[in-house]
């Protein structure tokens, strides 16, 4: 019984150090849950940020237009031209780890690419897509 | 004597008023600093560098009229913000307002700030950097060539384009370097 749980805390640790998480997006994947988000896919996300959508001024637009096609680099503001750091948390240590600053992103920018908020699930799967980044 | 001596009492007593009825240590620092207080005041807080600053160049509050900064800093305007989603949570959003009115053009001491509340007409709320009157009249000459038509520069809005101080609130002359534009004098 001790060892079980002993055993399964340091599966835990493991599982937390090598699957790229943050206590943040940790946070996050637990509240997502909670809100009726059903496990998380990386190969969603992926698809999804590269999808283009109708943006709030009506052009076509993808989380690329102003991330960039490469994760690992800088990204431009497709409008105020303001470079935007890598998302990929692998060169970029600072990403994901303010669960409010991730959550006031994903508010501002579902809004302007998708012209409407994103939903638990959808936040999820672009952050686990991210995370491995 | 005696009417110079009340002279001098009320000079002093003037000197004192205004400067307990505007904000605290302003006056003072304007008075036996003024020289440092040409330009515009350098952001100073870190909330304002941050939220404004991640997505374009972080206007000092001292660019716009209180009434403008008004406008601009309310929870459904920021949801729209020339187009953009910029909302922000609502402790940060006062006390970026806040900021923003305590150093609005017509609050602060700086020089240019305080002819751009001057240029400002009466009711006048300009939303855009670009739309400011004085800011307007200072740009006047340049050539859309070096602006509009540089693909380095695009707008008038992006003052650190050609401002090379613009961070820290000057815009002198002598700072501006035109990209593309090396011999402009």
């Amino acid at each position: 019984m001790k060892l079980r749980k002993i055993l399964m805390t340091a599966g835990l640790l493991l599982a937390t150090t090598t699957a790229l998480a943050t206590p943040a997006t940790d946070e996050l994947f637990a509240r997502y849950k909670a809100e009726g988000a059903t496990g998380f896919d990386a190969g969603r996300g992926d698809k999804a940020w590269h999808k283009e959508s109708k943006g709030t001024e009506g052009q076509m637009m993808s989380c690329t237009s102003c991330h960039g096609p490469d994760l690992g680099k800088e990204g431009k503001h497709h409008k105020t031209n303001k470079v935007i750091g890598p998302m990929a948390p692998s060169v970029n240590k600072e990403r994901f780890t303010d669960a409010k600053k991730i959550e006031k992103w994903f508010k501002r920018n579902c809004n302007d690419v998708l012209a409407r908020e994103c939903t638990a699930q959808e936040k999820g799967d672009y952050l686990k897509f991210l995370l491995g980044k | 004597m005696r009417t110079n001596f009340k002279a001098a009492l009320l000079a002093a007593a003037l000197l004192l008023s205004s400067g307990s009825a505007l904000a605290e240590g302003n006056f003072w620092l304007w008075l036996v600093n003024f020289s440092r207080q040409k330009e515009v005041k350098a952001v100073d807080n870190k909330a304002w560098k941050e939220e404004c600053g991640s997505c374009h160049f972080a206007y000092q509050p001292g660019l716009l009229p209180g009434k403008s900064w008004a406008k601009l800093l309310d929870e459904k305007a920021l949801a729209d913000h020339f187009g953009e989603d910029a909302s922000l949570d609502a402790d940060t959003l006062k006390e970026i307002s806040d900021y923003a009115m305590a150093n609005a053009a017509e609050n602060s001491f700086y020089k240019r700030s305080r002819k751009i509340a001057l240029a400002t007409e009466d009711g006048e709320a300009p939303l855009r950097i670009t739309e400011v009157r004085y800011i307007k009249r200072k740009h006047h000459e340049i050539p859309e060539k070096m602006v509009k038509g540089n693909k380095d520069v695009k707008s008038q809005a992006y003052c650190n384009a050609c401002h090379t101080k613009a961070e820290e609130g000057i815009f002198d002359e002598d700072t501006v370097d035109i990209p593309n534009f090396p011999d402009r004098d």
